[in-house]
């Protein structure tokens, strides 16, 4: 066994100075698009975040200079353990460098696990946990979009503001709508609101009545729906149907995407309210790139998750080929030095403990007759600067930060 | 689940049978001996845990007529047990297992005197009904941490001597595992005790009438395929460093009995081969998203109305007409 | 108020209320199960997947034909259920004299081949399907604020399914139906084309799938996964209520619905649970089923 070890070693060192000789390994940089490619959140990442990051390659000529990347992709299926086999196979056997998107809060976190074991790099756009540059960050791994504490801030204070001062959460029952129900009562209580009661209903749920019926009856101002995808949608529906807006209570969807809204249509989902980090419809290069994004994508416009993968590939392209090596944590630790700047997001850094920092948005969703165009579903309320944005970096216990 | 996919031997066939068996499992150990040096190791040993399994899930189906959709709650309880035991208590991988093991063992036990006082499609429905339960316990209670499951499980040291972070220890010790039950579950056939369970599947009231009791014999392959599940199970998540919702899941019941009715059940060597048919599909097919379903879909289909015996048991009905013929 | 464990009695009557608007999709799907099971034998796990494609065959009505939720009504039943028919021609004849177990194993592949080629044409997030003018808005019934649609789910499938019962416990056409399980050979001697009757029955208990799809069309969304988790559930209602039973399939279908509606009060996240559990408690109590005969 002693010997075999040695062997294995020698060979692993081989293979390690090899990598240095060559800076960038096996002269291409490898890029691995992990996301839902058939269930809940294909649509929302999926195909398109494939296609993101494709276009951000593709955009990227000039600075590459003739160096080979290549985008491949593959579907985790929502689930950890599919996630986990898919990333070490690639790390491992696949030369891949980079995993991109990850959709999925407990996906991302295995990935990130294993990516910072392996020395690779990670960039978040799918996954919503605030644990990713908390207590889980890691030096292989930035987290782009949005993230749920940002989501319950935006939504939670702006709503409280305005006069929605009891909340009644529908909460998904696994990890990530308690997150997203906790940081939102904690903006609520700090903002002078009060939480009634919650009802936790099992992932996934079609039938909300009887929730909804509990939600009505505890006559709180605000239902927050700590929930996504058809979750989401679904409770939004059948809280048309039965009168509780009308009744005078107001829905607050924590987590909603494009695609959601179309899904719902705006006859059922005007005047939500609710954050994303970004919408194709706010300035003109995101108008443009929304635009060519659609003519490949089937006519069907991004989410803030694919305007991140793009953004995100974009950024780590650049701080590759200024340190001229695909060395995971080096070229994490290049993205957090030079600051970014792309036409989607604009100007903004990423912070030590992995953060990308950016404006948020407060949008509503527009009634039927103000819509003139197709995917024309919302109005920015509020824009929320970046530096209120996301949590203070003192707060979220990560290890990296002094 | 009486079906021609396994004929009673006449004695002088015994010898031949064993020949085969031998000569074959002499070729599945060098295969699986090079294999690593060949494929990505970690794919080998996901496959040689569904392989052990799925031959304990056919031990149950293929050789006791025990069609259980609940296999998943051992394989996934084992996990969970082995993962905690790993990371919370510190226990070294071997003992980690073992306490996986045993905890499925348990659980065959409850659930076997549960489900096996009722037949077919009752015994069917109440291991559903008791895997659906054990799921619902692995999503609410703490330690198995809900949707994220039991993250970052230490591999550790083997014996306390080898690392199996380097994948070719950890993969050598999975084929151990795997040699150690599969062996257990040919010796459980090929023993009196098996022929017992053979003769239950054919005809139970015959079986009642030569003075077996029945139940106590269903009871023990239950439980003894529940515990090989469950040293399956604990084993791949030392192996995957992880033990989540997935494996405890109802769909995994059913990918269990597909592997099997794809490789042959009743067959020694048929669920080792449905379940690397599987594997690698799912692996080659990850990138096409739902073709995988699609897929497995299908063959569900294409083995139940034309090749009901299975790969192996195709493949054995052949070699068996040559010899004869 | 008054209150019972802390929950006031009047949001008590609506979730009863909403638990029986649930438990008529149970109803309507189980006895669909029921139907196929008490006369071909086979456990039709397909169901689901031909739950969903009602759903989908309404939203083709609508949105690329232009008919609207009524006639959706009468054709997608009529097109799933002919789908069933080509299905069972094909594949499932073909079963009938072995274990019951190979249905189950066939029909679980055929769900997995349908949903997967729905996932891939449609994608996962749903379709909308509005809700017709006619059944939209709601009423105020003092204790709770009811759309005006589940009232008509309530309607429709307490319709639809003691139809169904009659037909087959009551009429003569039933009567040559239950004949055929016991003895088709017989049957067949005078003179009714037997297999034809079962293909007949199939289509018709896969119709029932298909209807309950176009009912659940506007208050869920349409979505290839829809009936993938339902169907265990739908399962397990039939297996309390006795397989084969048909009222066994209804009562327990409605009764079921209530009992979860109000786990989701006193303990929601165990709400998908506790049909499993009652489902283990009645087959170790009563192997045969609430209402089965044997």
């Amino acid at each position: 066994m002693t010997f075999k070890r040695k062997l294995v070693s020698a060979a692993i060192l081989a293979l390690a100075a090899g990598a240095a000789n060559a800076q960038i390994s096996g002269n291409e940089v490898k890029i691995g698009v992990l996301n839902d490619q058939s269930g809940t959140y294909a649509d929302l990442a999926g195909p398109g975040s494939t296609l993101a990051a494709k276009m951000a390659v593709e955009d990227s000529k000039a600075i590459l200079k003739g160096m080979k990347v290549e985008v491949i992709s593959a579907d985790h299926q929502n689930k950890p353990d599919v996630g986990s086999a898919i990333a070490r196979k690639w790390y491992d056997s696949e030369g891949v460098d980079v995993i991109v998107d990850v959709p999925t809060s407990s996906v991302a976190l295995a990935v990130n696990q294993i990516t910072k074991e392996k020395g690779k790099a990670f960039l978040v756009s799918g996954a919503a946990s605030s644990d990713l540059t908390g207590k889980a960050c890691s030096p292989n791994t930035i987290h782009w979009t949005y993230d749920t504490w940002e989501l319950a801030n935006g939504t939670g204070s702006a709503i409280v503001k305005t006069g929605g001062k009891s909340w009644f959460f529908l909460t998904a029952d696994y990890a990530f709508g308690h997150a997203l129900e906790r940081d939102t009562s904690a903006v609520v209580v700090k903002e002078g609101g009060k939480v009634v009661g919650a009802v936790r209903h099992p992932f996934p749920t079609s039938d909300f009545s009887s929730f909804l019926l509990q939600a009505q009856a505890s006559k709180a101002q605000i239902i927050g729906l700590a929930n996504a995808g058809a979750d989401t949608t679904n409770a939004i529906k059948q809280a048309a149907e039965f009168g509780i807006v009308k009744g005078g209570q107001n829905i607050a969807g924590m987590l909603v995407f494009l695609t959601d809204v179309h899904a719902l249509g705006l006859a059922t989902a005007q005047g939500l309210i609710f954050t994303t980090s970004w919408y194709w419809d706010m300035n003109d290069p995101s108008r443009a790139w929304a635009k060519r994004f659609a003519a490949a994508n089937g006519g069907k416009y991004p989410t803030m998750i694919q305007a991140g993968v793009y953004s995100s590939v974009l950024h780590y392209l650049k701080a590759v080929t200024a340190i001229k090596s695909d060395d995971g944590t080096k070229v994490i630790a290049e993205m957090k030095k030079l600051p970014t700047d792309d036409p989607l997001f604009g100007k903004g850094m990423v912070r030590a403990d992995g953060r990308k920092v950016h404006n948020g948005y407060l949008v509503e969703v527009k009634k039927p007759s103000e819509s003139k165009s197709p995917y024309d579903y919302y109005k920015i309320r509020t824009t929320i600067p970046a530096d209120q944005a996301f949590r203070p970096m003192s707060e979220g216990g990560c290890s990296l930060v002094k | 689940m009486a079906d021609d996919a396994y004929k009673p031997h006449a004695s002088r066939d015994d010898a031949a049978d064993f020949r085969y068996h031998r000569n074959a499992f002499v070729v599945m150990m060098a295969l699986f001996l090079v294999a690593p040096t060949i494929f990505y190791p970690v794919f080998v040993m996901k496959a040689l845990c569904f392989a052990l399994f799925a031959c304990a899930f056919n031990l149950l189906l293929g050789f006791g007529g025990l069609l259980s959709f609940g296999h998943a709650m051992f394989l996934g309880m084992a996990g969970y047990v082995s993962a905690h035991a790993a990371k919370v208590w510190g226990f070294p991988p071997e003992i980690a297992i073992l306490a996986g093991t045993a905890a499925a063992t348990l659980l065959g036990v409850l659930a076997g005197l549960l489900a096996i006082r009722r037949q077919g499609i009752y015994f069917a429905m109440i291991t559903l009904a008791l895997a659906q339960m054990i799921f619902f316990l692995c999503l609410q209670a703490p330690f198995t941490h809900g949707e994220d499951g039991i993250q970052a499980v230490p591999r550790g040291l083997l014996l306390g001597m080898f690392d199996l972070m380097n994948p070719y220890v950890m993969y050598y010790f999975v084929l151990a595992i795997f040699t150690a039950g599969f062996l257990l579950i040919y010796r459980i056939v090929h023993s009196p005790f098996g022929q017992v369970l053979k003769a239950i599947r054919e005809n139970e009231p015959r079986a009642i009438s030569l003075g077996y009791r029945t139940e106590q014999y269903k009871l023990a392959a239950f439980v003894l395929s529940a515990g090989i599940a469950g040293l399956a199970g604990a084993t791949k998540a030392i192996v995957f460093q992880l033990a989540s919702l997935t494996d405890v899941h109802w769909t995994m019941s059913g990918e269990v009995v597909l592997m099997t009715l794809l490789g042959g059940m009743g067959t020694i060597f048929g669920p080792v081969v449905g379940a690397f048919t599987i594997i690698t599909m799912e692996s080659y097919l990850a990138e096409l998203g739902s073709w995988f379903t699609i897929t497995q879909g299908a063959i569900f289909v294409v083995c139940v109305l034309a090749f009901r015996r299975g790969i192996m048991g195709e493949l054995e009905a052949w070699l068996k007409r040559r010899r004869i013929g | 108020m008054s209150e019972i464990f802390g929950v006031p009695i009047q949001v008590l009557f609506g979730q009863l209320l909403i638990g029986l608007i649930n438990g008529a999709f149970y109803a309507m799907l189980s006895l669909g199960l029921a139907v196929i099971f008490g006369l071909l034998n086979i456990i039709n796990f397909t169901h689901g997947a031909q739950y969903m494609m009602g759903a989908f065959a309404a939203y083709f009505l609508l949105n690329k034909l232009g008919l609207n939720y009524w006639w959706a009504l009468v054709i997608a039943p009529l097109a799933v259920g002919a789908s069933g028919m080509v299905a069972e021609r094909l594949m499932l004849s073909r079963l009938y004299k072995l274990d019951h177990l190979y249905g189950l194993l066939l029909t679980f592949g055929l769900a997995l081949v349908i949903q997967g080629i729905f996932r891939n044409e449609f994608g996962s997030a749903g379709l909308p399907y509005a809700m017709p003018g006619q059944l939209s808005g709601a009423r105020n019934l003092g204790f709770m604020f009811l759309p005006n649609y589940r009232g008509w789910v309530i309607v429709a499938s307490l319709l639809v399914c003691f139809g169904t019962w009659f037909v087959i416990e009551r009429t003569k056409l039933g009567a040559y139906l239950r004949a055929a399980t016991e003895n088709p050979a017989m049957v067949q001697s005078f003179g009714i084309n037997v297999p034809r009757m079962v293909t007949l029955t199939y289509g018709f208990g896969v119709g029932l799938a298909g209807f309950a799809g176009v009912m659940a069309a506007p208050i869920y969304q349409v979505n290839p996964l829809m009936g993938a988790d339902t169907i265990i559930v739908v399962f397990a209602v039939v297996v309390i209520g006795g397989m084969g039973s048909i009222m066994g399939a209804i009562l327990t279908g409605f009764g079921l619905g209530v009992i979860e509606g109000l786990t989701k009060v006193f303990y929601p996240e165990a709400s998908n649970t506790v049909i499993f559990v009652i489902m283990a408690i009645v087959l170790m109590i009563r192997p045969q089923g609430l209402f089965g005969s044997r």
